[in-house]
Formats: structure tokens, sequence, C-alpha cells
């Protein structure tokens, strides 16, 4: 990794349709800063996070990203017939992060599912799996975080545990850019507002 | 607590095409083992439907000596299909397909390595079961195999065309009937070179033109199919 993270849109447009999601949206985040992107259902959070990760084209304007990023969206990216530790070594492998045994053992407790290690996903609570994606973001060295609505079917222990972790992500000198209608402990730095 | 932070630096590395290969490869294969349910219908239904036939047209031998290949080769053809509609669709439905595309691997080196699987699971199977069901077509050894090595290059080229499609239908409302038309047209040219090549070794021609055209074929497909499905999942994606 060359130098800090940094991640910054600019003049950013989005049409999907007829309908014109949002124009002019730009942002800045540097090394230690999390954002918090805010607006109402349908104000094109969703995509405008889709755009900065680069997997939906932008109508308008440009992404700059320097540093390893992890987008993690609505879907959870977790395969119902392996078990958490499978999955979590599977989308971290996908990174070519090479965490050990134990890490991904010590980081399967933190998020609570020591008990359910064995489990097949399909097995787990919507909430049980949306903590697999904490267990990915506890290990995955990757400085940027794109995060779309991370505190979704979570309870007050994991989203407490999600604070923590985005606490000490920051302080680590990472950045996030992260969808959601929660206040959260870290008080983002900035928020962006957008839809009318 | 921070057991997780002081447990030994993961590493991130860059993407490279072999890893990006045998990511896929390995989780598609360890996918279909934890289910071989799939598999074997696959297996199940090719030996089925081949083995009907011959109750169906009668005991006759010259004719089914006459009709085995091409009966082999239209079964294979269809159980290949038969497991085309979930190779991509439920990475794309639980949010892995995303994750995939935003890997630092080059899309094609992971496509390949899920087409790849996705043969050995599917093609391969059906390539080593034909010589016993063609036994009850009372083919002779020298077509039996012939029939083998033509399904041998053939089948890669329907997990090929047949994941092109796949991929095309991602997101479609009807997909598998969409996909059966997409593809079925597409494997056209593989069923008549690979059961004319059994039918060439039958008549004592030799097989080789046929052989060498779908060994062709192989080759082109292998090396501009993978690039065709990142552009659709882009497609899809967006």
């Amino acid at each position: 990794m060359a130098g800090a993270p940094h991640l910054e849109g600019r003049a950013l447009a989005c049409t999907r349709g007829m309908a014109t999601l949002f124009r002019d949206v730009s942002f800045v985040l540097d090394a230690g800063e999390w954002l918090a992107v805010r607006g109402a259902n349908g104000s094109g959070k969703t995509t405008l996070l889709r755009c900065v990760a680069g997997l939906t084209r932008s109508e308008a304007g440009t992404v700059e990203r320097s540093g390893d990023f992890i987008y993690a969206g609505h879907l959870a990216a977790i395969n119902d017939d392996l078990d958490a530790a499978e999955n979590l070594k599977s989308l971290l492998a996908l990174r070519g992060v090479d965490a050990p045994a134990p890490a991904i053992d010590a980081a399967i407790d933190r998020v609570g599912l020591a008990k359910r290690r064995m489990l097949p996903a399909r097995r787990l609570s919507a909430g049980q799996r949306r903590r697999i994606g904490l267990a990915r973001l506890a290990l995955d060295p990757a400085p940027i975080w794109i995060l779309d609505e991370p505190l979704t079917a979570l309870d007050d222990a994991g989203r407490s545990l999600f604070e923590e972790l985005l606490h000490a992500h920051v302080r680590a000198g990472g950045l996030a850019l992260v969808a959601t209608h929660h206040d959260l402990a870290p008080v983002p730095a900035r928020e962006l507002r957008i839809g009318a | 607590m921070n057991a997780v932070a002081n447990a030994a630096p993961p590493i991130a590395s860059s993407g490279s095409v072999g890893a990006g290969f045998g990511w896929s490869f390995v989780r598609d294969l360890t996918l279909a083992w934890r289910h071989p349910g799939e598999t074997v219908l696959v297996v199940a239904f090719y030996a089925l439907v081949a083995s009907l036939f011959p109750l169906g047209v009668g005991a006759e031998p010259q004719l089914l000596a006459r009709i085995g290949p091409g009966i082999i080769w239209v079964c294979a053809l269809l159980a290949a299909f038969l497991s085309l509609p979930a190779l991509f669709a439920t990475d794309y439905a639980d949010g892995m397909l995303e994750q995939m595309v935003l890997s630092p691997h080059p899309m094609p080196a992971w496509v390949a390595g899920k087409i790849v699987a996705h043969w050995v699971a599917s093609g391969l199977p059906l390539t080593v079961l034909s010589p016993l069901l063609g036994l009850q077509y009372g083919l002779d050894t020298a077509t039996l195999g012939t029939l083998a090595l033509a399904l041998l290059l053939g089948t890669p080229i329907l997990s090929l065309l047949g994941a092109a499609c796949s991929a095309l239908t991602l997101g479609a409302r009807g997909g598998g009937m969409l996909l059966a038309l997409l593809a079925l047209p597409l494997f056209v040219p593989v069923l008549i070179f690979g059961a004319g090549a059994a039918d060439a070794a039958a008549s004592g021609l030799g097989a080789a033109p046929h052989l060498s055209l779908l060994g062709a074929g192989l080759i082109l497909a292998a090396m501009a199919v993978p690039f065709a499905i990142a552009a659709a999942i882009r497609i899809a994606l967006d």
C-alpha cells in the first residue's frame, strides 16, 4: 500500500431509467475519516456507493480511489452451503488476504458465532449472517470501506460491535463511506445528503 | 476482545490470473462436492434418457448402431444444459458475484475457473459414462472410443457456450426458458461435428477431420468466452 488512503468523488451523477437519482454529488475522504451518506429510501444511496465501488457506471463525474477497498452491499455474499469459517475464508481469499485459521476463529468468536461455527449458513439467522460480514471487516486489512446499511438485521450488541470496528478502523488510519440511517458512535467527519 | 487485531497480521496480495482461477475452481468444486445430488441428477438423467431410446425404437441392432452416437450426443447436450441455469445465478443472488467482480483478480480468470469446475462436475462424468451407454446401442470398440474422444472435446465447448448464455440471462425473468432458447441453437455445430465423428468412425472413414474441428472450436471458445462472460456480468450488475 503506497501512501495514505484517499477516496474522492467529483460531481457524480446517476440516472436510473427516466429518473435522475442524484447529480453533482462530491465528497472527499482522507485517512482517519468516515463519511455518513444520508438520504430517504430510494434517494440513491446504494447507487452512489455502487458507483464509488465501480460496480455501476455513473452518468458523469469521476471517482478517485487510492488504496484497497472492500464493498459490502445489501447482499451479504454468504453462501448457504458453507459454514461461517468457510465463508469468511472464501471472502478473504478472494481478495488475496491470507488469514491464518486462529485469526479466523478469533474473529468468529468475537462476532458471537462461536457456537454456530459448524452450521451451514442456511441455518443462521439474518443477523448472524450479517455478523459474518462484521468478522470480515475485522480481518481484512483494506484501508477503504464502502458499506451499505451495515446495521441491517443487527441487534444492539451487533451494532456496538460494528461501532467498535469502525472506531478501530478509523483510528488505524482507514477511511469509510457508510450509507446509514443511524447515528453511529464515532461521529462522522462529514455527512453527505443526497436526494431532494 | 482484541485477540483479532493481534493474531498475526493478514497480508493482502495483488490479484493474479492463477489465483483467481484457482479460487473459483476450488470453491465451485467444493460446493459441488457438498451437494453431489446435482451431479448425480445430471448423470442419471443422461443415462435414463439414453436408455429409453432403445426401448422406444425397438431392438434392431443395425438401426440402434446407426442412431446411437447421435442420441448419446443429444442426451449429453441436454444433460449438460441441466446444471447451467445455476452456474452464475446462485452467486448473483447472494451477492458473491459483486465481490468477485470487485476482487483484484482479472475477471476472465475466475470466470474460467468456474467453467472448468462446471465441466469437471458435469461434462467429464458424461464423457466417462458414454462408452457404457454406447454398448446399449451395440457400437463397436472403435466407434465407442471415437464417441468418448469427441465428447471429451465437445463437452467443454458446451460448458463454455452454456456459461456465456447463463451469464447473458442473469437477472432476466424466466431465465431458464430463455437460456434454453439461447443455448440450444448454439450447441448445434458441436452436435453436428461430435455425432459426425462417431458416424465417420462407424463407417470406417476416419474421424480425424471432425475431431480437429471440435478441437479448433474448443480453442476458439476457450479464448473468447471468458472475456465475453466478463462483459455480460458487468452489464448484469450495472
